[in-house]
């Protein structure tokens, strides 16, 4: 079972946003719902590999900076082109103001 | 604004298979970080955001737009009378669903995505583009900006064919390529250069689509000779040709004669002030130094957006006539030397070229 690492603060990331977490050599992007639900995916968008923590949230969807393909952050499904590969998704849990992810 | 010459080993293989496809990949111009102005993430979330009553506005006064031009050239055939409202509504249908496809194609006119969904396919049909087919070339287009050998949609290439971008602002080049290329996916072929940039699951989507078209466009002409008039294909195809003129005349200054092979927008795109009616029919796409940098952006926050940036962008140029004043003589240079290109000045507030990112290319060429 792979442990559970700390992310960053709760508060560090807005309602409906997103922030980059890089650890292990691995980036993921941490999300902040509208419902102050938090979740975490891959930090690199499966079409060309850029941040997607450079792109905008909009209700549960990140939409990539580059090509505004759309992901389900909270089930990682891709939502159309250009986007065809689905997001992978890590367990999320907030424990004592912090934001713990389960990295695979 | 500098004018740079520079040698290049061989004339440009614009093909999307060639010589200089493979190139672009091996020198690293395919797919590359590119440059990009500094915004703090709360300022570009702001940028981002979108909202649906902008666009919902424009397209009720787009599409009340289309019904009135369209219907006072329905009431006025026969008679000169029915040639204004015949311009309107080809301009309307052969230019402003330029800018309409491809906003819609970002996702970023509407927030809601269906809506976003029905202007795309509506205005791809009008501009004759297909669905699938272009929403994957613009990716590209995005990704390899005006990359020779990379980026499908170079509207003028080098050395430039003056007699097709005469015919394009009648549409003639292109409709006919648009139509040979729906007969041909309508038959289930998928080119070569299509397989590039459309990935295996998507492929049988753009032959759907040109086979609906083919059958509309079959329907249309089967009712002009029932009919015994050309009146339905004065409303459906032929204004891709006769209202083509205003998507060529802004679509030409995006990037006409500046560089190519850059990973810097700011050297391979134009930002263009224009009249609001431009802007309209446009949807602000004339702020397309910003629009590349930064495609997340709605089309109408484009102009805060270029407020924000602009101190460290060149100089806007500041019409369309100034804009075809300075692309026509880099044309024609172009011509003879087709290495030939614009160097747009940055203002000194800017930060500089990043000259070391272009070192095998006519920009790294001129600085030295």
């Amino acid at each position: 079972m792979s442990d559970w690492v700390e992310a960053c603060a709760a508060g560090d990331i807005d309602e409906e946003d997103v922030m980059r977490f890089d650890h292990a050599g691995r980036t993921f992007a941490i999300y902040r719902s509208p419902d102050d639900e938090y979740f975490a995916t891959d930090g690199l968008c499966t079409h060309e590999k850029v941040h997607l923590a450079d792109g905008l949230v909009m209700d549960d969807i990140i939409e990539c900076p580059k090509h505004n393909g759309r992901f389900n952050y909270k089930t990682g499904d891709a939502r159309g082109a250009p986007v065809c590969v689905n997001l992978r998704t890590y367990p999320v849990k907030v424990d004592a103001g912090k934001v713990l992810i389960q990295v695979g | 604004m500098t004018a740079i010459t520079s040698s290049a080993a061989s004339p440009r293989d614009y093909s999307l298979t060639g010589r200089d496809a493979r190139l672009a990949v091996e020198n690293g111009l395919a797919a590359a970080e590119w440059y990009h102005t500094e915004i703090p993430r709360k300022q570009m979330k702001e940028l981002m955001q979108r909202s649906d009553q902008p666009a919902i506005r424009d397209t009720i006064i787009w599409l009340a737009a289309f019904v009135v031009s369209a219907a006072g050239g329905i009431w006025f055939w026969g008679s000169w009378w029915c040639v204004p409202f015949f311009f309107v509504y080809g301009t309307l249908y052969g230019s402003s669903t330029d800018s309409r496809w491809h906003e819609c194609g970002h996702g970023t006119a509407f927030r809601t995505q269906w809506m976003n969904d029905v202007v795309y396919q509506l205005a791809c049909f009008m501009i004759m583009r297909n669905p699938v087919t272009w929403r994957w070339s613009h990716t590209r287009h995005h990704t390899d900006t005006i990359i020779v050998g990379r980026d499908p949609e170079i509207a003028v290439m080098r050395p430039p064919d003056l007699l097709r971008v005469v015919l394009n602002f009648f549409g003639i080049l292109d409709a006919w390529h648009a139509m040979t290329d729906m007969v041909r996916n309508a038959a289930g072929i998928i080119s070569p250069a299509e397989k590039t940039f459309i990935p295996e699951q998507e492929q049988p989507k753009a032959i759907r689509v040109a086979r609906i078209w083919l059958a509309i466009y079959i329907a249309t002409i089967a009712l002009a000779f029932y009919l015994h008039s050309w009146l339905p294909l004065m409303l459906v195809g032929l204004p891709r040709l006769y209202g083509a003129w205003h998507h060529v005349m802004t679509g030409l200054l995006q990037h006409g004669g500046l560089a190519d092979n850059v990973i810097d927008h700011r050297l391979n795109s134009r930002t263009v002030l224009m009249n609001p009616i431009s802007r309209f029919i446009y949807w602000n796409m004339n702020y397309h130094v910003e629009h590349h940098m930064f495609p997340m952006v709605p089309y109408h926050t484009l102009p805060k957006l270029h407020e924000m940036i602009k101190h460290d962008l060149p100089a806007p140029t500041p019409s369309i006539l100034a804009g075809y004043r300075e692309m026509i003589p880099a044309f024609l240079r172009q011509l003879r030397n087709e290495d030939y290109f614009l160097k747009r000045a940055l203002p000194p507030t800017a930060k500089p070229y990043r000259e070391e990112l272009h070192n095998d290319n006519p920009v790294a060429a001129a600085a030295e």
